[in-house]
């Protein structure tokens, strides 16, 4: 039998996933999971959902020819803009799958977590679109961190309710955000922000975020004349970015799948995010995946410079992947991905998120020949890191 | 027997079970904790294992997860706290915790170690029954221990009837929709749910937990359920208390009407 990335019947992928849920929450996750793919397959839903990436996100976004940077490594490299979307970031997909997904389900709060705040400009967005009440947890110290963030979410009506458990960041606000969904199990609806949670979270995100390698296909099939690349790049925090450029070149073996973690200060150096290469299997906010823990199951605090890659798990599906080989991890520094931001402002005229500068931060690893197509997820925008580029590239 | 079924057997009055965090409010305290509370007249002690991130708890219990692993608890060291458990406490017992600690510790060492100290059952919140049955059960039945299971006033009645089924010992019910420690005190809406659970005829005894803070709480939830859990309200004494053994015997007995 031919290998299957995609969940099982059980919510599994091979051995990652599940839905590690307390029975407080067992009554809206087991809602979503026995009617999410009757909801999103339905024909009115796929075009309410297809008309508002078209005219509010601005989809589909371009793939672009980043002919200097081609150049520069001796390959053939495509941009896929998803920094073009409105918000800034590829999180925009999601949030408004799953607020069409509340509003079916007869859901009238929304509450999520956000950790560079991406997430949850995203989500606070798409709730003041459909006229939602919307709370974000934000860990305390990503608050302080993030600071043009928290003014968007309260300029578009949400309310920013500080994460002060535990390291007061992303895994925190997430502990937070589940912990709302137990106390107010009726109305609310939770958005997670990546491809984690119990089951189906992971497998509808990833659903929702699919569009970006659909729109690929077609992108490339007019471009160089077929429809998949030799690489497919992408930068992994909990990892729905790189499942939306992999989901439809899964099954496609002349395709490399390539993620890229976040090694911080280094991967020896304990400070850390890059999940594959220093988790274990575990269970963390409902899933069985890698996970940064210590020998006695704790989870581990990470560290990255990009807030948005500052994750002590990654998704079951690319624990999946990892596990099985078919896809390949990168472990990118803080330094790598601060150089290849510079070098794509100043080849490309584009400033990218520092998660997406990870997946650039690959090129100079990969030894990619001339004659192969390389494709480059580029997740998000550079407006939110100006305040680190600026100190850390000393623009002055 | 199990410990759990003798003590809803034999028990004359509300069965009053109390939740307790390992190694708080120091490390070392443990041992005293358990004494203290079989000493007051607790009839079930639930022993919380510290978690770095446990989303059923409220702000009490995480901060006492937090205090006591930064003194150094783990699943091992308790273990080792709990050697001679049996030769000085003899009321059922029970450890609390979540999946993750378990999974790294090892499931069937885990079980095993529990077996050899001599404690009765687990509750672990985040292992939902159909993970149970999938891989659990098996292990955990072969070394005697039961698994209670969690309904909340939003548990369909099919779903309690199936967990009523694998469940042993009793149920955990949740008294309302919340994290630990975030209600206090029995609104009339929650006595009605209450009494519709009580009327299912399920064939596991209930406990009735969150929100019970006092001897008013813990009786008025005892006319719908064998009685009640107490945690967060009695985390919070052992954060503020002088004398430890003292204050736990007086707490206990307050609950109890012992006085
Ligand atoms: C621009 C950008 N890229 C990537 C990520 C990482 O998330 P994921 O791995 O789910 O794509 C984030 C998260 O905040 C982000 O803002």
């Amino acid at each position: 039998m031919a290998m299957t990335y995609q969940v099982d019947d059980k919510g599994y992928y091979g051995e990652f996933g599940g839905a590690f849920i307390p029975e407080m929450l067992y009554p809206n996750v087991e809602e979503l999971r026995t009617h999410y793919l009757d909801i999103i397959q339905e024909p009115s839903f796929q075009q309410e959902f297809h008309e508002l990436l078209r005219d509010f996100v601005g989809r589909p976004t371009p793939l672009f020819e980043a002919k200097r940077l081609s150049e520069k490594y001796q390959t053939q490299i495509y941009l896929k803009r998803e920094d073009l979307c409105h918000t800034g970031a590829h999180k925009v997909n999601n949030t408004i799958g799953q607020i069409l997904v509340a509003k079916k389900l007869g859901k009238n709060k929304i509450v999520a977590e956000t950790g560079a705040g991406q997430h949850g400009v995203a989500t606070a967005t798409v709730c003041a679109l459909m006229g939602m009440e919307c709370i974000v947890y934000m860990g305390a110290i990503d608050i302080q961190r993030q600071a043009p963030n928290v003014a968007r979410m309260r300029m578009l009506g949400a309310q920013v309710v500080a994460a002060e458990s535990g390291s007061k960041t992303l895994k925190d606000a997430t502990n937070e955000a589940m912990r709302h969904w137990i106390n107010n199990p009726v109305d609310t609806h939770y958005i997670i922000g990546s491809v984690v949670g119990p089951h189906p979270y992971p497998d509808m995100v990833a659903r929702f975020q699919s569009v970006i390698s659909e729109e690929i296909k077609a992108q490339l099939t007019e471009k160089v004349g077929r429809n998949y690349p030799d690489y497919v790049l992408a930068c992994v925090g909990g990892g729905s970015n790189a499942a939306g450029a992999f989901y439809h070149y899964l099954n496609e073996p002349r395709t490399q799948l390539v993620a890229a973690e976040a090694a911080g200060q280094g991967v020896g150096t304990g400070h850390s995010a890059a999940t594959t290469f220093l988790g274990k299997s575990g269970v963390l906010h409902g899933s069985k995946s890698l996970l940064m823990q210590t020998e006695d199951g704790q989870v581990i605090e990470p560290y990255s410079i990009s807030a948005g890659l500052d994750y002590p798990g990654i998704g079951p599906m690319h624990a999946h992947l990892f596990k099985t080989g078919r896809a390949q991890f990168y472990d990118i520094t803080d330094e790598e991905a601060l150089v290849s931001a510079l070098e794509l402002s100043q080849l490309e005229g584009i400033i990218p998120a520092l998660e997406s500068a990870h997946a650039l931060a690959v090129l100079p690893k990969l030894q990619a020949k001339p004659t192969e197509i390389v494709v480059i997820n580029l997740s998000g925008r550079g407006d939110k890191d100006l305040a680190t580029y600026q100190q850390r590239l000393n623009l002055v | 027997m199990n410990r759990i079924s003798a003590v809803f057997e034999s028990a004359k009055g509300p069965i009053l079970n109390v939740y307790a965090t390992a190694g708080f409010p120091k490390l070392g305290d443990t041992m005293t904790v358990l004494e203290a509370l079989q000493e007051g007249g607790a009839d079930i002690i639930e022993i919380g294992m510290p978690y770095s991130d446990p989303v059923a708890d409220g702000e009490t219990i995480q901060q006492s997860n937090q205090v006591s692993l930064d003194q150094g608890m783990t699943v091992a060291y308790l273990f080792e706290q709990l050697k001679d458990l049996r030769s000085k406490v003899q009321v059922p017992v029970l450890l609390m915790g979540y999946i993750n600690p378990v999974l790294q510790f090892g499931v069937e060492k885990f079980c095993q170690k529990c077996q050899e100290v001599g404690v009765d059952g687990l509750i672990l919140p985040d292992l939902p029954m159909a993970e149970y049955e999938l891989e659990y059960q098996e292990i955990f039945e072969r070394y005697g221990l039961f698994n209670i299971f969690l309904i909340t006033p939003q548990t369909a009645d099919e779903r309690i009837r199936q967990i009523d089924s694998v469940s042993k010992g009793f149920i955990y019910m949740v008294s309302s929709a919340s994290t630990t420690g975030a209600k206090t005190g029995i609104s009339s809406e929650q006595e009605v749910y209450f009494e519709r659970i009580n009327r299912m005829n399920l064939k596991n005894p209930r406990l009735i937990g969150f929100g019970i803070s006092d001897r008013e709480s813990f009786l008025k939830a005892s006319t719908s359920a064998s009685g009640a859990i107490i945690g967060s309200a009695f985390v919070k004494l052992l954060a503020k208390s002088s004398h430890l053994r003292e204050d736990i015997v007086a707490f206990v007995r307050g609950i109890k009407g012992l006085n």
